[in-house]
């Protein structure tokens, strides 16, 4: 018979089931109406007769199963059949049921969600042609992925490595389409960006490299799909249709395909504009120079057949032209390669650990799930003994009995899989269309595909046969008739059983997770309280750029003074600042320095890299950081005064060697200038609340301008009222300028994403450990308490005291809870030293953390042996003996 | 029932055979000419038949259809099949030869030896 045909009988049999079952039991039911027969003719009443014919016929039940077998095709009979079974088995205990289902549910769910976003961010390649291929050029010495653009062009022009080298920067503008502008994210790339990722527009055509003409020549814009849905409501008729962008005229000329949102992972953008138009979109042009890094990030497709490290060899002697015909700017002109989806190095390596580990941990929960599981299915097990012996001793083969506790473990992990499954889908779904950062388009495509299902499928079959495997061992030993003979066999020995080996794992492994949660929870309150060199608490930040509304020149300070004015005139504020950029709001600022005495202003004889931040008078005040020494500025530090600057503590220290003799004292900028330092200021956090002490300075914002803004209102006031001020304030100085408003400690999300993230998802996963490892010791603690209710009735009949029944009872669980504790807690120790590199000020030194794991394993003891205890102590002796 | 002998294993399918051969038969009926031909000496546990002609039809040695009986009840009559008649030729012999092989060796004498 071939497969097909097989198939074919075998679907029939399945769908013609009922008929193939009528006919057996005509057929045997025609048999005892013939024997019937027979015996009625040999004198016996009818009735008498039927009864004697069917006694005399067998196990009825038995052999019609039997002929079922040997009619074939019974694998998805039998297993129907078993499913049948183990419903009913399963609908007559459904306390049992829906523990182990949510039990498994949980588990299941939070491995299916981590790995959809491991699955996202590390192993699904970019959604582009031959993702393998594509690489992004990183520093070697700071691995920054960026260039200035004169450098890109020099690697763009002279590698023979890459087919084809594109570069973008991101930016915000204001885009006005019906005079009301609003702030969009821009990538600005180069002319063959699309054309190095090999993809083709969904509408209209794309920017080529030969619509660049010099400055400012190519005013087209390329719209993401998803942005023009939401926008332009999917609008055919955008193609051709002139917008403002920053109060300059852009052409709309095309829709990229859906999907497409660049070469990282979790940033999305609104639309492309071609980056020789920079000056328009960031009111100022640094295209021609070569010591700015204008350029986020260089991509590019290596020619096939070629290796990284060839790659690596060519570029780096471009690198070295550079540095020799370019020794001012140029220093450090070594390459590597690296992914473009995760920023690189930058991103890359750190999400890569934490995601692992995460998935580690998520493993641990399934684990220790299983582990649960596993006790309660062998405590049943060991309950229904007399119920499978006596199926033993009635013949059913012990291939068949194992299958059957088999198919109810496949039954109860598949339900706990799929409602797992469900609620992950859920969350996720609610993830992907999260924004934590309302400063910048983070997008977190998480959503669960192909990759996802299959692994959760997997996860619940191999848990199912995980679990469904802890009573194996005790059908094989069971033998019917000692069992059917004498009674259960409660064998009250000090015996270490597998369920006890598979309880303290379970509870280590919950102890494990406890103290990685308690450690990153402890350690991100730490850092939430911890000193950032500012006060975020009742201050109101307003991002904005005023190249957005067309400010260039003299009257960018002049619209900021007024800003700041008018804050000042709103009742309830206390003080106003304004700088460039705020520390530790995602992006930088970075710059050299050369000591006042250096002559050779090459990068390579630089004091230091140090963070900059433009700002106005009474900056500091508002934000709240600490003058050390010296002054703050005034509104006469303007470009007709002599430069001067703000240093923070760090710079203080590295470069003049302490804060007292840093005052009055010179440096030079990059381009040479000799600045006065006025004034230093307490040291702070700017990049990452995590990072060790960075140089920072701190410029007159009159001297050197930026159109980028943000407003510092510091007010006791209510910040959705106080918003509501602003904004109307805002509104009325310039109508056209887009801008964001939200707390400073909302703006603080970026810096804190990701130590809220992990210290969520941590937490969530110790929350879930506790949950388990209730279930287990309470699951335990009752099956102990339930199998010898009767020795403690005689002990109490004998006049046992309260303590010594609670210790019969309860010794053992507690027992094996202060060791599963005591190896978890220590094994949670060791792991965390990896959390230490993720979260902030975590430490499981932390006297609090051990006394905090301690304590919640000590209450989840109590808390899973309560009911039990009750039980035990609530005891009648006299009426359980009765029973017995 | 002393008289009657426990079958061997394997047996069932030849007997079952063999009287369906001689004519078809429903279940019952195959039990009562089993009986009949064997003299009552061997003992047929009455369910165990069925799966047994369930298996036999299922190998395409006999064919089942639904028919009346004797009694005037509804009973399924089984025949042989050109498979089933080869069959029952090729197991006779095997089981003759086996047979004889046993016997003889059955009595074999210390002087033969």
């Amino acid at each position: 018979m071939n497969f097909l045909a097989y198939l074919r009988s075998l679907a029939a049999k399945f769908f013609r089931r009922s008929e193939i079952e009528n006919d057996i039991q005509d057929e045997l039911r025609s048999h005892i109406q013939h024997r019937a027969d027979d015996l009625e003719r040999s004198g016996l009443n009818r009735t008498a007769a039927e009864r004697r014919a069917r006694i005399e016929f067998g196990g009825h039940v038995r052999f019609k199963e039997e002929s079922r077998e040997a009619l074939g095709g019974n694998f998805l009979e039998t297993l129907m059949l078993d499913v049948h079974f183990s419903l009913r088995v399963l609908r007559k205990s459904p306390g049992f049921t829906l523990t182990a289902v949510l039990t498994l549910a949980l588990a299941i769910g939070a491995n299916a969600v981590v790995f959809s976003v491991l699955n996202a961010l590390i192993l699904r390649p970019l959604d582009v042609p031959n993702p393998e291929s594509l690489y992004t050029i990183e520093h070697r010495r700071n691995i920054s992925l960026e260039f200035s653009y004169p450098d890109y062009l020099d690697l763009r022009d002279h590698n023979r490595s890459f087919d084809g080298l594109a570069a973008y920067n991101n930016s915000q503008a204001g885009l006005d389409t019906d005079g009301n502008p609003s702030r969009v994210f821009v990538d600005e790339v180069s002319g063959n960006y699309f054309d190095v990722f090999g993809i083709q527009p969904y509408l209209g055509r794309f920017i080529h490299a030969s619509d660049e003409h010099g400055p400012n020549s190519a005013p087209y814009i390329v719209l993401n799909y998803a942005y023009w849905h939401s926008h332009f409501q999917a609008e055919r008729g955008v193609i051709g249709r002139t917008v403002q962008l920053n109060k300059h005229p852009f052409t709309i000329i095309g829709v990229a395909p859906a999907g497409f949102h660049g070469p990282v992972l979790f940033f999305s953008q609104d639309l492309f504009v071609p980056i020789v138009n920079q000056e328009q979109l960031e009111g100022a042009n640094s295209l021609n120079e070569r010591g700015f890094p204008s350029l986020l990030m260089t991509i590019g497709h290596l020619k096939p057949g070629l290796t990284p490290q060839q790659a690596i060899g060519d570029l780096n002697s471009i690198g070295a032209y550079l540095e020799k015909t370019y020794p001012k700017t140029d220093a450090h002109m070594g390459f590597g390669l690296a992914r473009p989806s995760l920023f690189g190095e930058f991103g890359g390596p750190p999400t890569r650990a934490f995601l692992t580990a995460l998935m580690l941990l998520a493993g641990l929960i399934l684990l220790a799930a299983c582990a649960n599981l596993g006790s309660l299915f062998a405590a049943r097990a060991a309950d229904r003994t007399r119920e499978l012996a006596l199926r033993l001793a009635l013949g059913a083969g012990r291939s068949r009995i194992l299958r059957a506790l088999f198919t109810e473990a496949l039954l109860i992990s598949l339900m706990g899989g799929a409602l797992g499954l469900w609620g992950g889908a859920v969350l996720l779904r609610r993830l992907s269309v999260w924004q934590p950062v309302a400063k910048y388009p983070v997008h977190m495509a998480v959503y669960p595909d192909g990759h996802v299902y299959a692994v959760a499928l997997l996860l619940t079959l191999v848990s199912g046969f995980l679990f469904g495997a802890a009573p194996v061992r005790q059908v094989l030993r069971t033998d019917p008739y000692e069992i059917v003979k004498s009674g259960s066999i409660a064998k009250v020995g000090r015996r270490i059983t597998v369920q006890d080996l598979l309880l303290v794992v379970q509870i280590a492994i919950c102890a494990v997770l406890i103290t990685s949660s308690m450690v990153a929870v402890r350690g991100y309150a730490r850092s939430l309280d911890s000193n950032f060199g500012f006060e975020p608490r009742n201050a109101m930040l307003m991002d904005t750029d005023l190249a957005m509304a067309g400010y260039r020149g003299d009257r960018v300070p002049a619209m900021q003074k007024r800003m700041i004015e008018t804050m000042q005139a709103i009742p309830g504020v206390t003080c106003v600042g304004l700088a460039d950029l705020t520390p530790l709001n995602g992006s930088l600022d970075n710059s050299i320095v050369f000591t006042a005495e250096t002559t050779d202003l090459r990068s390579s004889n630089a004091a230091g890299g140090v963070v900059m931040y433009k700002v106005s008078p009474g900056y500091f005040r508002a934000a709240g950081t600490v003058m050390l020494s010296g002054r703050d500025f005034t509104w006469h530090d303007d470009q007709n005064a002599p430069r001067v600057a703000v240093i923070n503590q760090e710079f203080a220290r590295r470069i003049f060697g302490s804060v007292a003799s840093a005052i009055g004292r010179y440096f030079k900028s990059s381009d040479g200038t000799r600045i006065q330092v006025v004034g230093i200021a307490e040291q702070g956090k700017y990049q990452r609340i995590g990072e060790d002490p960075e140089l920072a300075m701190f410029f007159s914002i009159l001297q050197s301008p930026s159109g980028g803004t943000t407003l510092l209102v510091r007010s006791n006031r209510d910040p959705a009222q106080l918003a509501v001020a602003m904004r109307s304030k805002l509104r009325g100085l310039d109508s056209g300028l887009p801008f964001l408003i939200q707390t400073w400690k909302q703006g603080l999300g970026v810096a804190l994403f990701g130590p809220r993230m992990a210290t969520i998802s941590l937490g969530v996963l110790g929350a879930m450990g506790a949950m388990l490892s209730i279930t287990g010791i309470f699951g335990m603690a009752a099956y102990s308490v339930s199998k010898r209710l009767k020795e403690l009735g005689i002990r109490m009949a004998l006049g046992a005291q309260r303590r010594e029944v609670l210790e019969a009872a309860l010794g053992r669980a507690f027992r094996l809870l202060a060791f599963g504790s005591t190896a978890g807690l220590v094994l949670g120790i060791l792991a965390s030293r990896v959390l230490a590199s993720i979260v902030y000020q975590a430490t499981p030194r932390d006297p609090l953390v051990l006394a905090g794991v301690v304590l919640a394993m000590a209450l989840l003891g109590l808390v899973a042996t309560w009911v039990p205890a009750q039980r035990a102590l609530l005891l009648d002796p006299m009426t359980l003996l009765r029973e017995e | 029932m002393s008289g009657q002998a426990q079958l061997l294993p394997g047996t069932l399918d030849l007997l079952i055979l063999k009287a369906v051969s001689l004519g078809p038969l429903h279940g019952y009926g195959i039990l009562l000419r089993i009986g009949q031909i064997s003299e009552q000496a061997l003992l047929i546990e009455q369910g165990a038949l069925y799966p047994a002609l369930f298996r036999l039809v299922r190998q395409g040695l006999l064919k089942a259809d639904w028919g009346t009986s004797e009694n005037n009840r509804r009973a399924k009559f089984y025949e042989l099949t050109a498979a089933g008649r080869k069959r029952l030729r090729e197991e006779t012999d095997g089981w003759n030869r086996l047979a004889s092989a046993i016997a003889s060796a059955l009595s074999a004498r210390p002087e033969e030896v």
